[in-house]
């Protein structure tokens, strides 16, 4: 099979890529910018396994990210945890909290799913906003370490902190992709194909959607308590509304139910909004067209358009027979009416 | 006795969509139910597959009472169906939209998935093994690799076929299998209903198309307005006067 080394080739050198670029691009800056759209992948992954696999768009994953953030920051400054605890204990406590309002949030469907977890993400970020004594309200949380050492291996560095993160990215890409290409993932697939035939099928459909819910705002908790440790401050605003309709964006112009969407989306968002800095809020008439134009386009964003053309190119050389499908097609439609006139 | 729907009543707030219908499957047997636009076919077969849930009355499976089973557990004990639009994933492979038609019978999670456990290597084999099977019954062997969006219509019938199949059922609901379909296409399918009999699967299906059923069912039940107005063999449905009226004889209203 050429075309699947071929694949693995190119999976290869990005990792490699990935791990040279400290060292290609010597400037801080952009280390940083790289690092924290990494989190924000993460994050992203977290939803699209929800709302690009089965279905279901959850607004509320903004607040799954505070809650990880937070539950680091409170573990960690407050409670004087070590580090690697606390993080593993802030993802327990997000999915927790995920697996309680999936309860709740689950038995709704399509629009009123979203809407119903928009408010559920605006009520967490008016909890910690509002519960001065415990997060420290609109002064937010400051102190909070960096990831302890293991061992020998210090994370104070920027650079070792880029290597982590992406340690951890890879880690959700693998997790994400055995998920994906699995019997579990094709249960996710079927219910976002359609609930009504999953469940006839035999497909628990609440018990699959709980877990895939869970599953998503672990890896928003993880991501959350990531930026908590790296960006050493959190405010109240990492929950508020407008984070997670970034989240969206990255994933809608990466591409949704796609496995490289989020990444791609996110990096390609967040570098292009640093670089259009000077614009300020301007910048918002760049995106919105954007977004307008790659969802009308390509449903599937910037991942789905080249897996569009490259079928396109393998359909020319293989010359499918796209004409016998329109012929059978319009003349069922005939047979079915005189069939109608017959009985 | 297999499935008997016992006194079946569904109202959807003033409407009653099926009155008071007692009819039983009979196993290994190609059963079908006829009626008008309206008679509420569709109803009865969502109440009998378990999609909704009778206002009164009972449907039983095998001696159990499954009325109030969700549609899953329904599915566990051997009742399939499909439904008149065949909702595929467009964009995977026609085996890879019938894999997961066996999941039901399989008991690995989310953890044997991340970790690929041994367990789930021998469930995804058993789940392509099934496919590949089923695939094979409804003669489907050559497009495997084809994606679902660029298959013919009577292609896309017999992939739902499989994946009904897929989950190793005793008896196979089929809502309208031959609509939108040409006449050559519908044998293809009455001698697939035919073989999925010979293996010991009970049919029971919905359909218009009145000489396919006259043909193929043993025994057939017409609804009108909810109630059941004629059950029996096919002779004996084309002699009877009600059905006449209500269905054969009628105008192009039919």
């Amino acid at each position: 099979m050429p075309a699947m080394t071929k694949k693995s080739i190119a999976l290869i050198v990005l990792i490699i890529g990935a791990m040279v670029i400290p060292f290609i691009i010597q400037n801080e800056y952009w280390l940083h910018i790289l690092t924290l759209s990494f989190i924000w992948s993460i994050a992203v992954y977290g939803l699209n396994i929800l709302a690009g696999y089965t279905g279901y768009l959850s607004l509320a994953h903004a607040g799954f990210f505070a809650i990880g953030a937070y539950a680091l920051g409170l573990l960690t400054v407050k409670a004087g945890l070590n580090y690697w605890v606390a993080l593993i204990l802030a993802c327990i406590i997000t999915s927790g909290i995920g697996l309680l309002i999936g309860l709740v949030a689950l038995r709704t469907r399509e629009h009123f799913f979203a809407i119903y977890t928009l408010c559920v993400g605006y009520v967490i970020y008016l909890v910690i906003d509002k519960w001065d004594s415990l997060t420290g309200g609109v002064r937010g949380l400051i102190g909070i370490p960096a990831p302890s050492n293991i061992g020998p291996i210090s994370f104070q560095s920027a650079i070792s902190q880029y290597y982590l993160i992406l340690f951890f990215l890879l880690a959700t890409v693998v997790v994400m992709y055995r998920i994906v290409h699995s019997l579990t993932g094709r249960t996710f697939i079927a219910i976002r194909n359609s609930e009504e035939l999953a469940q006839t099928i035999g497909i628990s459909t609440m018990k699959n959607k709980l877990t895939v819910f869970v599953l998503s705002t672990f890896f928003a908790g993880l991501a959350g308590a990531l930026y908590a440790s790296f960006i050493r401050f959190i405010g109240p605003d990492i929950g508020y509304t407008t984070i997670i309709f970034d989240l969206l964006t990255y994933l809608l112009v990466g591409g949704i139910g796609t496995l490289a969407g989020p990444v791609v989306g996110t990096i390609l968002i967040v570098s292009v909004s640093q670089s259009l800095q000077f614009l300020q809020d301007y910048r918002m008439l760049i995106f919105g067209p954007m977004l307008t134009l790659i969802i009308i386009f390509y449903p599937r964003g910037i991942v789905g358009m080249v897996s569009e053309w490259k079928m396109k190119w393998f359909n020319k050389k293989k010359k499918a027979p796209a004409e016998t499908w329109k012929s059978t097609y319009s003349d069922s439609e005939d047979v079915r009416e005189d069939k109608v006139k017959e009985g | 006795m297999f499935i008997e729907a016992k006194n079946l009543t569904k109202q959807f707030g003033g409407l009653t969509a099926v009155k008071d219908v007692n009819f039983e499957i009979e196993k290994g047997k190609i059963n079908a139910i006829i009626g008008p636009n309206g008679a509420g076919k569709s109803t009865f077969f969502n109440l009998v597959s378990g999609s909704y849930i009778p206002t009164s009355g009972q449907v039983i499976y095998k001696g159990k009472d499954i009325t109030k089973l969700p549609p899953n557990k329904i599915a566990e004990l051997g009742v399939a169906r499909t439904f008149q639009t065949t909702n595929l994933f467009e964009q995977a492979t026609v085996l890879d939209n019938v894999i997961v038609g066996h999941r039901l019978r399989t008991k690995s999670n989310l953890l044997d998935a991340v970790l690929r456990t041994k367990r789930y290597k021998k469930e995804e084999k058993k789940c392509k093994d099934k496919a590949m099977e089923v695939l094979d019954f409804v003669g489907l062997t050559n497009i495997t690799d084809q994606l679902a969006g660029s298959i013919t219509q009577e292609e896309k019938k017999r992939v739902a076929f499989a994946l009904a199949l897929a989950t190793d059922p005793e008896v196979v609901f089929l809502d309208e299998p031959a609509a939108g379909i040409n006449s050559g296409e519908t044998e293809g399918l009455a001698e697939l209903m035919k073989k999925m009999v010979k293996r010991g699967i009970t049919v029971c299906l919905i359909e218009h198309k009145m000489q396919m059923i006259m043909k193929l069912a043993d025994k057939i039940m017409v609804l009108n307005y909810g109630e059941k107005i004629a059950e029996g063999s096919s002779e004996e449905i084309m002699n009877n006067q009600d059905v006449i009226e209500a269905y054969l004889g009628g105008d192009a209203s039919a």
